[in-house]
């Protein structure tokens, strides 16, 4: 379609900072647990993304200002769902998330996206929930992973916002999010890792396609989630987790060719179940169609 | 056989009686023939009966004992209307076809009479010369069947006017056949008008159509119309319009059928241009959904393409924009993105706006997806997508699951189930079944033609042969009758000549009611047809086609049992006139048409479908059996005359070589069952009769396939399977299935046969015990077969000969009754073949094959069968009519060739179990192999081979009977015929020795009819 073009062309990234309250959401299941995150840390780390972001690969950076109020607001890519100009505005699964999303409106709205909303009816949606961290899109299509923070309804409210693509639902299993298990690695490349509930979701998204994806199977979980942007040089870049996160997956990377490699420590935003991509949301504003 | 001329007689008498009657039942037009028939005769609602008078005794038996069969029970009228409905994926369900027969008829005649005052007057001519056919009729039966051969061949050749066989009289006809008005619905949004014989079939509709596009690459379009269930049906082409459409309103779309999935492959720009056409529509309608920019950009092709570039000087640029509709929800904000986008296209022409608006909508992920609406196993509402990839599962607007092509080993449906069958993974060991409820059998047959015809056209580089599957067998012939996407692109390359001219209409799209694309609406929710509903639905409905398929098996499996528990007298009894039945068919000639190859055969069915629709009409009150039966007496009475005027000299030679099994020790039993019989048959008939008779078997056999595929389409059930190699050692599962009342289809993909083949013991539901051990061998022998065939002809006659076998080990026990459908519909087939070959050869020259010679077939197959005892008369024993005589109405029907019902018998012989443990078992394993068949102008010449094989004492005795008819206008050089005949056989067979040659001559004379 119209907005049908390989994957990983963006021209702009939307951040929120790392607020004071980071790693103290309410009510996260984490924040009891054996978990103790660094906010300095976590906000170098950051830092660090944002950085390869703009200055490596050279994407325009918005960044957010951090809200004290909204300790989960820094995950920014679950409040939203972008694909060629439209933005849709998701409904997260907390209840006390739902109101980081006024500030990405407020900047799609800017960048004069199609914004939709997801939420706003309630009675349209009632129940749908879904989260940008259990959407993968490829580029062809959309696998929206059912898990605890995403449903069907959620799923439905997609498919009918993108109706140019085929989305497809595939169970993730563990608890864990479809991003957090996969991700993608380049235009026809899905980067997956090796755990049975991974296996079983990629079982399912090679049965649902019409397309063919190479698939890089990486042991860790963790390391599965990278960052792929197409520069505008034509560049492939990953950003990916560095060798002291995923010691036994970095050599995978490096099966890639041609690729520029950018490390990026996300140690701490992942004890609390994020991960690189959950810091950012990618756009792009060049269609080439028009 | 009675096909037309009954359905015609129908007409002209109602036109007669009364005009105005248009509501019918379908019954009616049935018993007011039968009145007439019988000529104030008792009016005994059992139409059956009156017709039966002019048939010979052991008919009437066969009738009785049809009645008997449980198909009565069957209403024909509520279920007929069920059953005709479900014009499933767009073709035309035979059901259909056949109400269609009965009732189209009937409102025909009444629109005609009220509309024009000559056709009345025709009518009322007609109507006289059915008087005059009818006492022809009583007196003699003889010409009745040329009338109905002549009709037959009259639809065959709407298109290619011009038969070989035609007669002066015929013609006439032909000239009398009525016109009537189509109406196209154009994708430019026109329509197009254009007049057609009414016995036109879907094809020549769409050539016409295609040729006033000036399309070529018409592969992927189709014909569609909206049947009285409110679906969209694509018309099937083979078959004759008048059967599928519902309500003789002969209103029809012109639309994309397959959608290419690279229309960047497509030679010719006006492809593409309708092709764009189609797609607008798609989209405006919602249909094909996609996003508001999609939209916009969609619609801004579309304006390049039709308007040129963007004029800023317009003074209303607004207005073009707001008058087409691009969208659903079309509003300002979106016309003003399409205008916006328009202006980006400057200096596009309109071809390469088609080509960008084609890349972009290629790409929608619901391009050429045709959902139907289901449920899954839990009863949640989904949708199945079909589409050139293979099978998407929705859920909502969320894709859930996924069967690629590859992955489906078959297809298959049953009542308002459709199941597929995947592929194990890599880490499975089984297969596994997936099942739909879909909301009626209607709804699962469109679906699954649907799937059967994307399979065929995405997947295959060539159309699979629907005769494979024939043979045996069982459910509904059901395949894709065009080009796969593959040859399509071949011819599409070859294509040679300018561009042509055409002209872009900027006219307003309005989605039209009738659209190709399948609605998913289901009107009514048909409820759960049982098996019961098999029953009810063949008697029911009219449609001759399914119902007799479905009845026939039914029948099988009921007349078996009741055979066996009360019936062995009656069977006994029948013993008899079987064995003349046999040696009838042994000595009668083939029938005269050449044989047709897989495509013909298709083609030809659906004449005959309609005749047996007319029939069963008829008798419906009755069970479908009796109603058949009827069928057939009437047809015989009717098609005779017409015959005689098309055939003008049969020459029969029969060559009968008995040889003596290669095993040493064997003795050969010369006798020939047929020998005796046909003395038989002839003193009751005579010459002429003689060669009807002959004809009328080879009718029977056709109305048996046909039957056969009907069964399933009727049954509601059907299957396909996606396997490149068709293999035979599949054959057995589908004869299994066949019981069952299944078809299935073996798909191309090459590995399905392996995983099938262990499943099919646990198909078969009852036979396999003693016929266990006999149907090894015959996989053994199919195998061998296969190895050793090379030609399809060849393979015909292997299947012939399994379904022979099957035949035998059906014989074996009671519960084999099934088992004789096989050999009926085998022998059918070919007689198919034979019959319909002459009609529609001319037309499908190209597509036809000449099937080998007999030889080598028969060869192996005795080899194969040396086990097998001979019983030098035909295998007496226990053996039962199936109530085959729907079917053979049926095909008798289809078939221009006299009708002689008998013949069948030996298929229909049923041998029980006692027979074979004393080895006595007569199954009469005959296989018929249809060889040759060679037509010049004045002449054809159809040659038969039988081969018979028979156990006994262990001693093997290998019959082959070879028939040769010869068939024209012209004289024959009697003596050179029967010497080349002979010789042939001698070169063939050297190890044999003809033991017996009969030469039938038959002359008629043209003019009888009139």
């Amino acid at each position: 379609m119209a907005n049908m073009c390989p994957y990983g062309r963006f021209t702009h990234a939307v951040v929120r900072g790392i607020p004071e309250t980071f790693g103290k959401a309410a009510g996260d299941v984490r924040e009891n647990g054996e978990t103790s995150v660094e906010l300095a840390k976590a906000q170098r780390q950051f830092g660090c993304l944002t950085g390869a972001l703009r200055q490596k690969v050279g994407l325009q950076l918005i960044e957010i200002p951090p809200d004290p109020e909204l300790p989960e607001s820094w995950r920014i890519e679950d409040v939203a769902v972008i694909q060629g100009d439209t933005a849709l505005i998701t409904r997260p699964f907390k209840q006390q998330r739902r109101s980081e999303m006024e500030a990405v409106r407020r900047v799609v709205s800017e960048l004069r996206l199609t914004v939709v909303e997801m939420g706003a009816e309630e009675g349209d949606t009632g129940g749908a929930t879904l989260e940008g961290s259990d959407v993968l899109f490829t580029g062809r299509e959309f696998f929206v992973g059912i898990s605890s923070h995403t449903n069907h309804r959620g799923a439905e409210v997609l498919a009918d916002t993108f109706r140019d693509f085929a989305v497809s639902t595939v169970p993730v299993c563990g608890g864990v999010r479809l991003r957090n298990i996969c991700s993608m690695g380049g235009p026809d490349t899905i980067i997956i890792s090796n755990s049975d509930g991974a296996k079983k979701t990629l079982r399912m998204m090679e049965q649902l396609t019409d397309h063919h994806y190479e698939v890089l199977t990486v042991p860790e979980d963790s390391a599965a989630n990278c960052i792929y942007i197409k520069g505008p040089s034509k560049v492939d870049f990953l950003l990916h987790r560095p060798a002291e996160e995923c010691p036994d997956s970095v050599s995978a990377f490096q099966k890639l060719q041609d690729y520029t490699l950018l490390p990026t420590a996300c140690s701490e935003a992942s004890k609390l179940g994020a991960s690189l991509s959950s810091l950012c949301l990618l756009i792009n504003r060049k269609h080439t169609h028009f | 056989m009675t096909t037309e001329a009954g359905s015609e007689t129908e007409v002209k008498e109602k036109a007669e009686e009364s005009a105005a009657q248009p509501d019918q039942s379908e019954k009616a037009p049935g018993e007011t023939q039968e009145v007439a028939n019988a000529e104030g005769e008792e009016k005994e609602k059992e139409e059956g009966k009156g017709i039966t008078r002019y048939l010979p005794t052991w008919l009437k038996k066969q009738k009785s004992q049809s009645q008997t069969s449980p198909t009565k029970e069957a209403p024909p009228t509520e279920e007929a209307q069920k059953d005709s409905a479900p014009a499933v994926n767009g073709h035309a369900e035979e059901v259909d076809e056949k109400e269609a027969d009965t009732e189209p008829a009937k409102e025909e005649k009444v629109d005609e009479s009220a509309e024009k005052s000559p056709e009345e007057t025709r009518l009322t001519a007609e109507g006289a010369e059915e008087q005059k056919k009818k006492e022809q009729q009583q007196q003699g039966e003889v010409g009745g069947e040329e009338e109905g051969g002549g009709e037959k061949e009259g639809e065959g050749e709407s298109e290619s006017k011009t038969s070989i066989f035609q007669s002066p009289l015929r013609l006439v006809r032909k000239t009398k056949m009525k016109l009537t008005a189509c109406h196209v619905a154009l994708l430019e949004g026109t329509d197009f008008s254009c007049e057609v014989e009414k016995r036109a079939k879907g094809q020549f509709l769409f050539f016409k159509v295609c040729e006033h596009l000036n399309l070529m690459e018409k592969d992927y379009f189709g014909l569609s119309y909206t049947d009285s269930y409110e679906q969209t049906c694509w018309l099937d082409p083979t078959k004759e319009i008048k059967r599928q459409i519902r309500n003789n309103n002969w209103q029809f779309a012109f639309n994309v059928k397959f959608y290419p999935p690279d229309p960047s492959l497509l030679t010719e720009d006006i492809t593409r241009y309708l092709l764009c056409l189609q797609l607008r529509e798609d989209v405006a309608s919602g249909r094909l959904p996609c996003s508001f920019v999609t939209h916009a950009l969609l619609g801004a092709y579309t304006l390049q393409a039709e308007f040129g570039d963007h004029e800023p000087d317009q003074p209303r640029p607004l207005d073009n924009v707001g008058q087409l509709t691009f969208a659903p929800n079309q509003n300002k904000e979106m016309e003003e993105k399409i205008l916006e986008l328009h202006k980006s296209h400057r200096g596009m022409t309109p071809a390469q706006a088609d080509v960008q608006f084609l890349e972009n909508a290629k790409k929608l992920s619901m391009y050429g997806v045709d959902l139907h609406h289901a449920k899954d196993s839990d009863g949640v509402d989904i949708m199945l997508g079909v589409c050139a990839n293979g099978l998407l599962v929705y859920k909502d607007r969320l894709r859930i699951n996924r069967f690629a092509w590859p992955k489906i080993l078959k297809i298959s449906y049953k009542r308002n189930n459709f199941y597929i069958k995947i592929r194990p993974g890599e880490t499975e060991q089984f297969e596994s079944t997936v099942g739909f409820k879909l909301q009626n059998h209607r709804s699962a047959k469109r679906l699954w033609k649907t799937s059967v015809e994307n399979h065929s056209f995405f997947r295959l580089t060539v159309p699979e042969q629907p005769a494979k599957a024939r043979f045996l067998t069982l459910g509904s012939k059901f395949r894709y009758s065009g080009r796969t996407q593959a040859q399509t692109r071949t011819a599409s390359s070859l294509i040679d000549r300018p561009a042509p001219n055409f002209q872009r209409t900027s006219s307003k799209r309005i989605s039209r009611s009738l659209d190709g694309a399948p609605r998913i609406s289901i009107t009514e929710a048909t409820s759960e047809n049982g098996r019961e509903s098999h029953l009810d639905l063949h008697s029911d409905s009219k449609s001759p086609m399914r119902v007799h398929g479905d009845n026939i098996y039914v029948r099988h499996s009921n007349l078996m049992l009741e055979d066996h528990d009360k019936t062995q007298e009656d069977v006994l009894k029948h013993q008899a006139s079987i064995s003349q039945l046999k040696r009838s068919f042994m000595e009668a000639p083939p029938p005269s048409p050449p044989q047709r190859n897989q495509w013909e055969n298709r083609i030809t069915s659906s004449p005959a479908t309609t005749i047996r629709i007319q029939q069963q009409a008829e008798s419906v009150p009755q069970a479908e059996a009796a109603a058949a039966a009827a069928g057939n007496d009437a047809t015989s009475d009717t098609k005779e005359p017409a015959k005689t005027t098309e055939v003008e000299i049969e020459e029969t030679v029969v060559v009968q070589e008995v040889s003596i099994a290669p095993k040493p020790g064997l003795v050969t039993v010369t006798a020939a069952p047929p020998a005796e019989p046909p003395a038989e048959q002839e003193t009751r008939e005579q010459e002429v009769t003689v060669q009807k008779e002959v004809v009328v078997e080879e009718e029977v056999k056709a109305a048996k396939r046909e039957s056969v595929s009907s069964e399933s389409e009727s049954e509601e059930e059907a299957e396909y399977h996606p396997n490149v190699s068709i293999c035979h050692t599949q054959i057995p599962e589908e004869e299994e299935e066949e019981q069952q009342k299944e078809e299935e289809v073996k798909m191309t993909e090459q590995d399905a046969t392996a995983p099938d083949a262990p499943s099919l013991p646990a198909e078969v539901s009852q036979p396999v015990e003693a016929t266990s051990r006999e149907e090894e061998e015959s996989r053994n022998e199919v195998a061998k077969e296969e190895e050793e065939e090379e030609q399809e002809a060849e393979k015909n006659a292997k299947g012939e000969g399994e379904a022979e076998r099957e035949a035998k080990e059906s014989a074996d026990g009671p519960s084999m009754a099934p088992a004789e459908a096989p050999n009926g519909h085998a022998e059918p087939e070919e007689s198919e073949t034979e019959t319909g070959a002459p009609k529609e050869e001319e037309e499908e020259e190209e597509e036809e094959e000449e099937p080998k010679v007999n030889g080598e077939a028969s060869l192996f197959e005795v080899e194969h069968r040396p086990q097998v005892i001979c019983c030098s008369e035909p295998p007496v024993v226990k053996t039962e009519m199936v109530t085959i005589s729907d079917t053979f109405a049926a095909q008798k029907t289809a078939i221009a060739t006299k009708e002689v019902p008998i013949v069948h018998t030996e298929t229909k012989t049923i041998t029980y179990e006692a027979a074979q443990l004393d080895g006595s078992g007569d199954g009469e394993p005959g296989v018929l192999m249809t060889a040759q068949t060679i037509t010049s102008e004045s002449l054809c010449t159809t040659t038969t081979t039988h081969i018979t094989k028979t156990l006994k004492g262990g001693l093997s005795e290998t019959r082959i009977e070879k028939r040769i008819v010869i068939t024209g206008d012209c004289d024959i050089d009697h003596d050179q015929a029967l010497a080349q005949a002979i010789k042939e056989a001698k070169e063939q067979h050297p190890d044999m020795s003809v033991t017996r040659v009969v030469v039938h001559k038959e002359t008629e004379l043209a003019e009888e009819e009139d």
